[in-house]
């Protein structure tokens, strides 16, 4: 039995777990207990990995073990996991316990929420470690589909409508990935043999250009409707505003990485030659992106909608990042995968603890709120600290990472791109800060605010343990940086080998 | 060849003759008062066929070629037997209603007559074999989809299906006899070597289309679905969607892989235009539906257009993923089937709308049914995303890209009206939801079968290699 496999096995069985305890109480503390074994084994790993790393293992992938499945088709279950899958395993298993916390209170349906929300976050785990194109596919649609019910169910707004249109855009996404992936996998054995789903037998594989052409595109798009590629963000604002609190931080947080991790892992890292040829036309795209959703989020006046569209902007500046094509931007564009996870999430669960007291998001109804609740206030200022890249914060690391290596490309369409896209950093500031200035700071506009209290200590706990990640990569960047760099390698030497 | 021996060959055929034969015999024995014996003797006595059935016979042939029978064969009827089986234990409810007193017998008898006609027709050898045994399974189809005699919409559609039928078996014999003009044979050993395509053979190849597309309901020859399946009483809706259907997709697959093998290209052109057209079709017809009946018809439709993607792949892994997906189908469409059926027997309900907030009063149900739409729109990790993921690898492994880009497109729209409907179990408030009630005790089993099935066909690869080692040894 693969130590890895456990990241699917945990959840599966808290989920077994909660089928059989009843009432809020049970079933919150069957998650809590399931999600922090994930949590310790997620911590587990890391050192494991640094461990394995420190004396000198110069594998690919570690803890790699494999499974055939249907031979027929040679569908294995192959699981195996570098220094990329592990820290945006630890970012998951963190968010995921945090977000637990934040779901402390939910006592509509309670079961069924953490079936589905525990579900949902299997599906991720179960992607992250997938060397498998099949299971890879397997999870990540099994990530997206448990959203409907939990959006549906359990959202406040127009949910039936943000539920329907979040499910069908990235369905839909997921069914241009389908092409790619079997386009992939008919194209494995140019030589006769068998076909594979393999990433690593994949990567040995040269495709031919043609065929590039026409699945690098399905691929892109595919996982990109999940990273909120222009156009096809919109389901975005609507989704992460209807849902509830801990799905709006698991998603924003962490399921949209799944969509810039296979951008990265199976388009950009499989196809480079059409990757290096279209990238044009995606970094336009992922432009738009960046500065429209910080524009966006200057014009709205909900808490949610704001995080939603700043969003957009900084996952699209993850896309745009690993488009460039060169070991520091990808660089930059994981260390920011795991900065913004963090932030996000520490936006969304603090923006549900707000809502639940004010049951109100709109900021211009609330005001001078740091009075009465100074924990969530000052923790709400330091997450937007970190989001328009103050130095000493995660944003600012994987920000500056990102333009350097932009920065790196001497010709004018890179620049200027480049150029527009650091524009954005100004326009992040307006908007972080301008919220803070209205709801936060000023006089108390609503007599009724004055009885509100300051976080339990649930949400506390919730709250600091994402600040934490957000400051120790902050203030250590080293140390993530050389655990991701260690792993571009074999991503850099295919890009070489096929472009020059 | 040893009369034991033929015997054997025909276990499927010859043990369900004798079961329909002594239904028939046992209902006239039993007096009136205690007619009601007959649904679980039946389902019982039919229990014992499936399982006798499953003997492991090798290949061989009877009646001069006419007869075929091999693993595969038997594999698809094992498979057929098995939907008859769920389908009678779900029927015990709406059986016992007072109007069906008189003719519970019948409902046993004449749903295994067709199924003998099925076997023989998936068993033919020859051209001739065949038609009678589509005959077979096709006549008493519209006694059954008349049931509910009193019923106008039953017996409408009892008309309408007996109509369309012949004509739809008119055409097919028209195309037979083009093909036997222009080979000289009826027997497909004979008509494989000599086909070309030429314009009469491409001409009775599309009458015979024309014909088959009928009993698979491909757009354009779908019209009477709708219409019949909401007609008919649900079991035998649950019947005509799975049972008949899937022995037609048995039966036109391998004829095509094996009589028009020479002509591939012209029937993969044609089978192109048809797969679009029918995904397509259906799918938008199913957004509109209210009624489940009708609703499920359509979804049918659209599903007969992803099987057609498997037959594209041709070869020993195009049959192996049809027969895997409708295996996979049986279990998926007879849950869904069931629970309408159940609703409908305990409260009336058979319209969408009717079943907001069905999670509220019967979560049970509701579960099964999110189950078995999401097997039918194909999502992991239940077995309709197994199904569908290989029909499309089949339709890959010829290279068909953009016919699987369409039809994944096809599956987001699906997506969208099978989560209509778990909207209204699972999200929509209604003031006066179907109240909590409890199905029979059969319903009951026939559902939890279904759900292992949903469960766990798609990850037990043994299944699928069980099939594609049976389709190695033909294809």
């Amino acid at each position: 039995m693969n130590i890895l496999s456990l990241f699917v096995l945990v959840p599966v069985l808290t989920v077994v777990g909660i089928m059989f305890t009843g009432g809020l109480k049970g079933t919150r503390i069957v998650a809590v207990v399931g999600m922090g074994i994930q949590l310790l084994l997620a911590a587990w790993l890391v050192f494991y990995y640094l461990a394995v790393k420190g004396s000198g293992d110069l594998n690919e992938m570690i803890l790699v073990s494999d499974y055939t499945w249907f031979p027929s088709l040679n569908i294995r279950y192959t699981v195996g996991v570098d220094g990329i899958s592990v820290s945006l395993i630890a970012l998951t298993a963190v968010v995921i316990f945090a977000g637990v916390f934040a779901s402390w209170g939910m006592d509509y349906l309670p079961r069924e929420f953490f079936i589905t929300l525990i579900l949902l976050a299997t599906g991720v785990f179960g992607f992250f470690i997938s060397l498998d194109l099949f299971t890879l596919f397997l999870f990540y649609e099994l990530a997206v589909i448990p959203m409907y019910l939990l959006i549906g169910i359990w959202g406040s707004g127009p949910k039936e409508m943000a539920a329907m249109k979040l499910t069908l855009m990235l369905m839909g996404g997921s069914a241009l990935l389908l092409v790619g992936l079997l386009g992939l996998y008919f194209y494995s054995a140019p030589d006769g043999g068998a076909f594979t789903f393999n990433i690593l037998e994949l990567a040995k594989v040269h495709m031919p250009s043609g065929a590039q052409r026409f699945f690098f595109p399905l691929t892109f798009v595919g996982f990109g409707v999940l990273g909120a590629l222009f156009p096809f963000h919109t389901w975005s604002p609507d989704g992460h505003a209807s849902a509830p609190t801990a799905v709006s931080m698991l998603h924003a947080g962490v399921l949209m990485k799944l969509g810039a991790y296979g951008c990265f892992r199976v388009a950009i890292f499989l196809m480079p030659e059409a990757a290096s040829e279209m990238a044009w036309i995606f970094i336009i795209l992922t432009s738009i992106s960046v500065v429209y959703g910080a524009f966006g989020a200057i014009m709205q006046k909900d808490l949610k909608y704001i995080n939603a569209y700043s969003s957009v902007s900084h996952v699209g500046l993850i896309l745009f990042a690993l488009l460039m094509m060169n070991k520091t931007a990808v660089n930059g564009a994981i260390l920011q995968m795991i900065s913004h996870g963090l932030m996000t999430a520490l936006f969304f669960a603090l923006i549900g603890m707000i809502y639940g007291r004010t049951h109100t998001r709109n900021i211009y109804e609330m005001g001078g709120l740091m009075k009465v609740m100074p924990f969530l206030g000052v923790m709400y200022l330091l997450g937007g600290l970190a989001s328009l890249g103050l130095p000493g914060f995660s944003g600012f690391v994987a920000e500056m990472t990102i333009f350097f290596g932009a920065f790196q490309h001497l010709d004018l369409f890179h620049r200027a791109a480049t150029i527009l896209v650091v524009s954005s950093i100004v326009v992040t500031a307006v908007y972080v800060l301008r919220a803070v200035g209205i709801f936060m700071l000023g006089q108390i506009k609503n007599k009724e605010h004055l009885k509100l209290q300051d976080a339990k200590w649930h949400e506390k706990l919730s709250t600091i343990t994402l600040m934490i990640g957000i400051i120790g990569i902050g203030v250590f960047p080293l140390w993530l940086s050389d655990t991701i760099l260690g792993s571009l390698q074999p991503f850099m030497d295919r890009l070489s080998a096929y472009l020059h | 060849m040893t009369g034991f021996q033929t015997v054997l060959l025909l276990r499927h055929e010859l043990l369900l003759i004798l079961a329909a034969v002594g239904i028939i015999i046992f209902d006239l024995l039993l007096p009136p008062e205690k007619k009601t014996r007959i649904i679980h003797s039946s389902t019982i006595l039919f229990g014992a066929v499936f399982l006798l059935s499953l003997i492991p016979v090798e290949s061989g042939e009877l009646f001069g070629g006419s007869f075929q029978e091999n693993r595969l064969t038997g594999f698809m009827k094992d498979i057929l037997n098995l939907a008859v089986f769920i389908i009678f234990l779900q029927s015990g409810g709406y059986l016992r209603k007072k109007e069906n007193a008189h003719k519970m017998g019948e409902y046993f008898a004449l749903i295994i007559f067709t199924l003998t006609g099925m076997d023989f027709m998936i068993s033919s050898g020859d051209f001739l074999t065949f038609f009678i045994g589509l005959e077979t399974a096709s006549i008493p189809v519209a006694g059954l989809v008349a049931y509910d005699q009193f019923k106008s919409r039953s017996a409408e559609a009892g008309v309408k299906l007996i109509l369309l039928s012949a004509l739809s078996s008119g055409v097919l014999l028209f195309g037979i006899s083009m093909i036997y003009g222009a080979t000289g044979s009826i027997y497909f050993t004979d008509i494989a070597p000599g086909i070309s395509a030429s314009p009469l053979v491409i001409l009775g190849f599309i009458f015979f289309v024309s014909g088959m597309g009928f009993k698979i309901s491909l757009v354009p020859f779908h019209l009477w679905t709708a219409d019949v399946y909401e007609g008919a009483p649900v079991n035998v809706t649950a019947y005509l969607s799975v049972v008949s259907k899937g022995a037609a997709v048995f039966i036109f697959a391998i004829i095509l892989f094996t009589v028009f093998k020479n002509i591939i290209q012209v029937w993969e052109n044609v089978l192109y235009a048809l797969a679009v057209l029918t995904m397509t079709i259906g799918n938008l017809f199913a957004i509109r539906q209210d009624n489940i009946k009708r609703f499920l018809a359509f979804s049918s439709i659209a599903q007969a257009g992803f099987i057609l993607l498997g037959i594209m792949g041709t070869g020993s892994l195009g049959m192996t993923t049809i027969v895997y997906f409708l295996l996979i189908y049986v279990f998926t469409n007879l849950a869904a089937f069931g629970v309408a059926a159940a609703i409908y027997e305990a409260s009336g309900v058979e319209t969408i709308s009717g079943y907001k907030g069905l999670y509220a009063t019967n979560p049970r149900l509701s579960l099964v049914m999110m189950l078995a739409l999401f097997s039918l729109a194909g999502i992991p990790p239940v077995a309709g995303f197994f199904g569908k993921f290989f029909l499309f690898t089949s339709a890959g492994s010829q290279g068909y890209f953009i016919l699987i880009l369409i039809a994944v497109a096809n599956a987001t729209v699906s997506l969208y009206y099978y989560l209509l409907v778990v909207k209204a179990m699972f999200i929509d408030k209604n003031d006066q939801p179907v109240s909590h009630f409890k199905s029979p005790l059969t319903m009951r089993i026939s559902l939890l079968i279904c759900s292992l099935g949903i469960f766990f066909v798609g990850f037990a690869s043994g299944i699928f290699e069980y099939i594609m080692s049976l389709s190695g040894m033909l294809f």
